[in-house]
């Protein structure tokens, strides 16, 4: 296989394959959540379970003031790779057109020097998330494999199209070609681990504010 | 042709000037990434060439890299480059024909055995050899043959250098490259389709001056004509930086001239010096006259998933894929989530009411 | 039945995990920062107290049972698994070492109700015979006597006694038809009796007629606690049947969290049925007799008060604004500690610890939490609304040699009663 056929590769079957994995892997976890069902609340509702629910949903972006203190660090790094990750996702040209040609829906584009240096900025966040992980006590405690795999995925896609758009290394069809398998990995692990939290956070902010909003508390 | 006046004879013959000489002398110089200083060697290397003999195999093509070389606007001293050659053997411009052709290619590789060149266009079939001949020679004989007494070989344009349109799916001729056929001899890819002439001329040239072949990419490309892709050297390239693209061929960003990524160009993966050398004594080239790049110098350039489909963008129907993936994503969740809830069931079912009694174990605590 | 297993405890985790559950065990990225939010955590460090690590026995029944990869994981013999090393391992966690106070499901960023599957665990971990012992003593009283405390009807009725006395009014006992069915604490009935008589005065003061049933005047509910929902459900029953029984309007929970936890919230859930009565906590009652002008004082309290949440009348009970407004009444310098109301943060001792003589120097430990909250702000007292909170911030206090009273809210309103003039409808 040469380059250019590795890039068909990547470009057709496995993205293909990718998408299905993720697509069905997605489904398939959201429904079991969903179908696990919850019983109905008996006692009489002070507030509004679906307000709770909606408003949890939005005011969990933030941090309330003694998180921020407290965690000042997993806080501001979080907001930095996140938003990174959703520019350099969502507000490239190059990905607002795969968007485009998916769902028929686009939007208007960065310049390239706000998409290259939020990434190089996320790609150090990232880093620098990886070494708090490896020794803070709490979160080395709980980290496992998966939160390092899952760290891995996330970086590569960052570094991988970093290194295509500035063509350091390789060719720059076998470095496209790296950068959307790199992609492509993100997506099948998707439905496998914790990164599944960017659909079911939505789920679980929503049973959070919908439980302490019937009881009329604002949580 | 006067084989025994020098090139600068010839040229002066022609009408051309020294000043316009070395005025070629000079680009080829830049072009091939040489310093200043070289100029004087390639003018006096070209002045006192050689004229090593050359066969041109012309192979599963359509003239376009010959019509390239030939057809610019004459006479240019790119053309008369030919002057510092001795080309013996040229379907489209040797005057003989029939098995004349031919011997005069068999006189060649004997008087120049070891010392010649052979430049060959087009790819070469490999699935039947009737599907292209010459002279009743198969071109797959003529090139093993041919190639044996060669110095070194120069595959002009993208058929053979890569396979080009012939190699393109589903291929049936099974079209190869002649890297597929040729291992043991120095191969270089003026890859293109059809190449830059400049680019011919300037391989030659190198070829001429050092006696050498010159640097290579990973793809036997001579680095100093392909070692930058056209994205790089885009006159558009701002454009993109800023995200001002070309939605359409008619659209304002398209009478302004910006970038053309969106509408398929592959500028971006593509290698060549179009961008810089440009077409037709250096007037424009594609990108300039609002055609996105199509990325002809590149392998498989007719398989690279459509000529207008940006490349950042899946060339499978990937929005059918996301409906099917649903769908076989829901039944299989609704299958699983249902057993997940007869399971939760029976657990309520095998529930044994917890008593007091029932919290402490019996060997204490 | 047959006494507590590991068969048991795995199954009534299964019967537990509901779509909050696994939307919750779905979206946890490890981020840790619900330890900060724990007093468990951030006063000793220790990482295994990070809250959402002390659901890990709820997580693999989650994922061995209700995931497609978890169960071909178990089916190849892959996966974690609960076995008693673990269930014992996660006892002094899941019981000593959180009070289900909720702070960590306010701060997760993902949004997980940590709090809420605490209480889940806790009926997994009581099912296979891992509760404290001190629990199943306490909870076998509640049972069988009446009381976790032990209490009796009898020393009721000599604390009923003994209110008349003081305040010279009666106090009514099973009257039929009452407006209000006033529960107690053992707590209060043992160590705050004047809590009874603080309510008769309010109530003779506001006119408000009300009752307490000798069938059910026990609040407190130790199966929600340890984490049985059939006992919880029995002693749920014994006040609703009270209510029923004397047709009240409504049933008051007295100043004590968890009981308004378990006949507030998870009371009708627990016996399967709605109730026909209104269940208030004694400062929404009160909260609502000042609205309509019935309850009025005289005087204010000098010193500079604070008001201590407890956490399951506050943020997991939603009763906020009701206590300031009442302590606003009588409260002359009135100071919040910071992050107060929903954010409060728990006394140490909620959640059945205090109830947990193995947990007694841990709770005090991680009193420090609270001592940090009242040194930033030199408060010179403290109100609460919860006897066990007040008991246990007593013990805190002077343990770290704290001079600041503790106050009962209810108390503190009935010290400060207008004269009595006539004041709305009703009678006592």
């Amino acid at each position: 296989m040469n380059e250019t056929e590795f890039l068909m590769w990547v470009r057709g079957p496995a993205f293909q394959i990718a998408t299905i994995v993720f697509v069905v892997g997605v489904v398939v976890r959201v429904l079991e959540i969903l179908l696990l069902g919850r019983k109905g609340n008996l006692a009489e509702a002070r507030g509004s379970a679906t307000a709770g629910g909606l408003r949890t949903i939005l005011t969990r972006m933030w941090p309330d003031r003694g998180t921020l203190q407290r965690s000042t660090f997993t806080v501001v790094t979080g907001y930095v790779f996140h938003i990174g990750l959703f520019v350099t996702i969502f507000l490239s040209a190059p990905h607002i057109l795969l968007i485009r040609d998916v769902f028929g829906v686009g939007w208007a584009s960065l310049p390239t020097t706000i998409i290259d240096a939020t990434t190089v900025v996320t790609i150090i966040t990232l880093l620098a998330v990886l070494v708090y992980r490896l020794t803070n006590p709490v979160q080395r405690f709980l980290s496992g494999f998966q939160d390092y795999f899952v760290w891995l995925v996330t970086i590569l896609p960052l570094v991988t199209g970093y290194l295509a758009f500035h063509r350091i290394g390789m060719t720059p069809p076998m470095l496209l070609a790296i950068h959307i398998l790199s992609v492509e990995l993100l997506m099948v692990s998707f439905p496998f681990t914790k990164l599944m939290h960017a659909f079911t956070l939505f789920m679980a902010r929503w049973y959070n504010g919908a439980i302490a909003g019937y009881r009329g508390v604002r949580s | 042709m006067a084989k025994h006046k020098s090139l600068l004879e010839t040229l002066q013959h022609q009408g051309i000037s020294r000043r316009s000489f070395l005025k070629f002398c000079a680009s080829t110089a830049s072009l091939m990434a040489l310093p200043p200083a070289m100029i004087p060697a390639v003018a006096s290397a070209l002045e006192q060439a050689r004229r090593p003999s050359v066969i041109w195999l012309s192979f599963q093509e359509c003239t376009g890299c010959t019509e390239s070389l030939t057809r610019s606007h004459s006479p240019t001293v790119e053309g008369l480059i030919f002057d510092a050659i001795s080309l013996d053997y040229h379907h489209t411009l040797q005057a003989a024909s029939g098995h004349a052709a031919e011997a005069a290619r068999t006189a060649a590789m004997e008087e120049n055995y070891g010392n010649y060149l052979v430049v060959v266009d087009g790819s070469i079939p490999t699935a039947n050899p009737g599907y292209s001949t010459i002279a009743g020679i198969s071109n797959r004989d003529m090139l093993l043959e041919t190639a044996t007494g060669a110095a070194a070989i120069i595959s002009v344009g993208s058929c053979a250098a890569f396979g080009g349109i012939p190699h393109a799916k589903p291929n049936p001729t099974g079209a190869v490259a002649v890297s597929d056929l040729i291992t043991d001899k120095p191969i270089i890819n003026v890859s293109g389709c059809p190449p830059i002439p400049v680019v011919i001329s300037g391989v030659l040239t190198h070829f001429l001056t050092f006696g050498t072949i010159p640097a290579l990419d990973a793809l036997g490309r001579p680095k100093a004509f392909f070692g930058q892709s056209i994205h790089d050297r885009c006159y558009r390239r701002p454009f993109y930086d800023k995200g001002l693209f070309a939605e359409s061929f008619d659209d304002e960003g398209a009478k302004k001239g910006w970038c053309l990524y969106k509408l398929g160009c592959k500028g971006p993966t593509t290698f060549n010096a179009c961008a810089t050398a440009k077409w037709n004594s250096g007037t424009s080239f594609p990108i300039q006259s609002g055609h996105p790049c199509l990325g002809c110098s590149e392998p498989d350039f007719w398989d690279g998933g459509g000529f207008y489909k940006p490349l950042s963008t899946p060339t499978e129907d990937i929005a059918a894929t996301l409906v099917y993936g649903a769908a076989a994503g829901a039944a299989a969740g609704v299958a699983l989530g249902t057993l997940n809830h007869a399971r939760k069931t029976r657990a309520q079912q095998a529930h044994a009411p917890v008593t007091v009694d029932d919290l402490e174990k019996g060997d204490g605590q | 039945m047959n006494g507590p297993s590991l068969e048991r405890g795995i199954n009534a985790l299964k019967e537990q995990i509901d779509a909050p559950v696994a939307a919750f065990f779905n979206s946890c990225v490890h981020c840790g920062l619900c330890a900060e939010a724990c007093l468990f955590y951030t006063e000793t460090r220790s990482p295994n107290r990070t809250p959402i690590h002390k659901l890990e026995p709820l997580r693999r029944v989650w994922k061995s049972e209700y995931t497609f990869w978890g169960r071909l994981a178990s089916a190849l013999g892959l996966g974690k698994q609960v076995d008693d090393d673990l269930l014992t391992e996660w006892e002094t966690l899941v019981y000593d070492s959180c009070t289900m106070c909720g702070r960590c499901s306010m701060v997760c960023p993902v949004g997980n109700d940590i709090a809420y599957m605490i209480r889940k665990v806790r009926e997994g971990m009581a099912a296979s015979g891992h509760a404290p012992p001190d629990l199943i003593g306490a909870t076998r009283r509640a049972v069988t006597i009446g009381s976790p405390m032990g209490v009796k009807l009898p020393a009721l009725q000599a604390q009923i006694r003994h209110a008349e006395k003081e305040t010279g009014l009666k106090i009514p006992v099973d009257v039929e038809g009452a407006d209000y069915l006033c529960t107690l604490s053992s707590m209060e009935i043992m160590n705050f009796p004047e809590y009874i008589s603080a309510i008769a005065r309010i109530f003779e003061h506001a006119g408000v007629s009300w009752t307490i049933a000798s069938d059910g005047f026990e609040a407190t509910n130790s199966g929600i606690q340890i984490g049985v929902s059939e006992i919880a459900a029995e002693l749920v029953e014994r006040v609703v049947k009270a209510a029923e029984r004397l047709k009240v309007k409504a049933v008051i929970s007295p100043e004590c969290g968890h009981a308004y936890m378990a006949i507030r919230w998870e009371g009708p859930n627990l016996i399967g049925r709605p109730y026909g009565f209104k269940v208030l906590h004694i400062t929404e009652l009160l909260d609502e007799l000042r609205k309509e002008g019935r309850l009025r004082t005289r005087g204010r309290e000098a010193q500079r008060l604070t008001y201590h949440d407890p956490c399951q009348i506050a943020r997991r009970g939603g009763v906020v604004e009701q206590p300031r407004n009442l302590l606003n009444m009588v409260a002359e310098d009135f100071v919040e500690m910071p992050e107060a109301g929903i954010m409060n943060w728990c006394c140490g001792a909620g959640g059945g610890v205090s109830t947990n003589e193995r947990a007694d120097d841990l709770r005090l430990t991680v009193f420090n939490r609270k001592k940090a909250q009242l040194d930033a702000i030199h408060a010179e007292g403290m109100v609460s609304a919860c006897s066990n909170c007040r008991i246990h911030l007593e013990d805190g206090l002077e343990k770290y040699h704290m001079d600041i009273p503790v106050l009962s809210l209810t108390e503190t309103i009935a010290a400060h009663l207008a004269d009595n003039t006539p004041a709305g409808e009703g009678s006592s």
